[in-house]
C-alpha cells in the first residue's frame, strides 16, 4: 500500500541504510583525518576532500533520500537537476565576478591572506 | 469496499503531491544555502584584522557535530523503516533518539558560537565572521526547526498513532532531515576543513 507513495521518498531497507551509513562514515572520517594530520600536500588534500564531499552527497541522495532514475522519481530528479544548474551558476559566477573585481581594484589578495 | 479502496488511492495521491511539493520547497532552500555559500566564498579572506578560520576552528568538535548529525540521519531512516512495518513504539523510540542527536548537534554548535562571541570574535568583527555566522547559523536554525517539528510529530504519534496523515508527515520530515545533513557536508568541507587547512 505505502509502496505507491514513492515521489520524494521511496523507501529503502535496513541494508541500504547500513550501506549508505557506512559509506558516509568513511567519506567523513578520511577528510577530517587528512586535514587534522596534514599527512598529504595541500593541493592533494584539497582535491581529495572536495571529491569525498561530492561522493558523500551522492551517497546521501541515493541511500538516504532514495533519489533514482525510475519513472515515479522523474519530476523530483528534474527539479534537482534544475536546482543544480542554478546552484552552479550562482556560486560559480559569484566567485568569478568577485575574484575579478578584486583583481581590477588592485587589491593584492596575497597581502590579505596571512 | 470499493469506496474504501478509492479513498486509499486518493490519500496516497495526496501524499505523493505533498511530498513533491515539499521537495520543491527543499530545492528552493538549496538555492538559499547556495547564496550563503557564495557569500562565504567571496568573503572568506576578508579578515579585517580579525582571526582566520585556522585560528578559531576546532576540528575535533566539528567532527563530533558531524557524527551527531550523520548518526541522526541513520536513526531517522530506522524510524521510517519501523513506520513501514507499522511499529508505532519503535517509530517513536527512533524519533526520540534522532531528536537527542539533533539536540546534541545544536548544543555543541551554540557552545562554539558562544565561545567565539565571548572571545570577541562575534559576527561584527569581520566580513569573514559575518558570513560564517550567517551560513552556519542558518543551517543551525533549520536543524532547530526540524527538532521542533519532530517533537510535535512525536506528540501526534502518541495521540493518534500511525495514521495516513502522520505517516505523510514522517516522510516529509525525513526529506527535510536528510537534506540538512547534505547541506552540512558542504559546511564542514568548505567552511571548516578548507578553512583549517594550512
Amino acid at each position: 500500500m505505502s509502496s505507491e507513495r514513492t515521489a520524494g521518498a521511496s523507501h529503502g531497507s535496513i541494508k541500504t541504510y547500513l550501506i549508505g551509513f557506512s559509506l558516509a562514515i568513511v567519506l567523513t572520517i578520511i577528510p577530517f583525518v587528512l586535514v587534522m594530520t596534514g599527512a598529504l600536500p595541500k593541493t592533494a588534500t584539497l582535491v581529495i576532500i572536495l571529491i569525498f564531499a561530492a561522493s558523500q552527497i551522492m551517497v546521501h541522495l541515493v541511500y538516504f533520500l532514495h533519489l533514482n532514475t525510475s519513472s515515479e522519481q522523474h519530476w523530483n530528479l528534474l527539479a534537482a537537476v534544475y536546482t543544480l544548474i542554478i546552484l552552479v551558476i550562482l556560486v560559480g559566477a559569484s566567485i568569478w565576478i568577485m575574484y575579478h573585481l578584486n583583481a581590477n581594484m588592485m587589491i593584492d589578495t596575497k597581502t590579505i591572506v596571512p | 469496499m470499493a469506496d474504501h479502496a478509492l479513498n486509499a488511492h486518493e490519500n496516497s495521491e495526496a501524499a505523493s503531491t505533498k511530498l513533491f511539493g515539499f521537495w520543491i520547497y527543499i530545492m528552493s532552500d538549496c538555492i538559499l544555502f547556495a547564496s550563503l555559500f557564495a557569500t562565504y566564498a567571496v568573503l572568506h579572506h576578508s579578515y579585517a584584522g580579525g582571526p582566520t578560520g585556522k585560528e578559531i576552528f576546532d576540528l575535533s568538535g566539528v567532527l563530533m557535530e558531524t557524527l551527531f548529525l550523520l548518526v541522526s540521519s541513520f536513526t531517522y531512516g530506522l524510524a521510517i523503516l519501523a513506520m513501514h512495518s507499522r511499529k508505532k513504539t519503535q517509530v517513536i523510540m527512533w524519533l526520540v533518539v534522532t531528536f537527542a542527536l539533533g539536540a546534541a548537534f545544536v548544543g555543541s554548535e551554540l557552545r562554539e558560537f558562544a565561545g567565539l562571541i565571548a572571545a570577541g570574535h562575534g559576527p561584527g568583527q569581520s566580513a569573514f565572521l559575518s558570513a560564517f555566522f550567517t551560513l552556519v547559523g542558518t543551517h543551525g536554525l533549520h536543524v532547530s526547526t526540524g527538532l521542533l517539528w519532530m517533537a510535535v510529530l512525536v506528540y501526534r504519534l502518541f495521540r493518534s498513532g500511525l495514521t495516513e496523515n502522520n505517516a505523510t508527515r514522517l516522510m516529509l520530515l525525513s526529506l527535510f532531515w536528510h537534506f540538512l545533513d547534505i547541506v552540512w557536508i558542504g559546511v564542514f568541507t568548505i567552511v571548516y576543513l578548507m578553512g583549517a587547512m594550512p
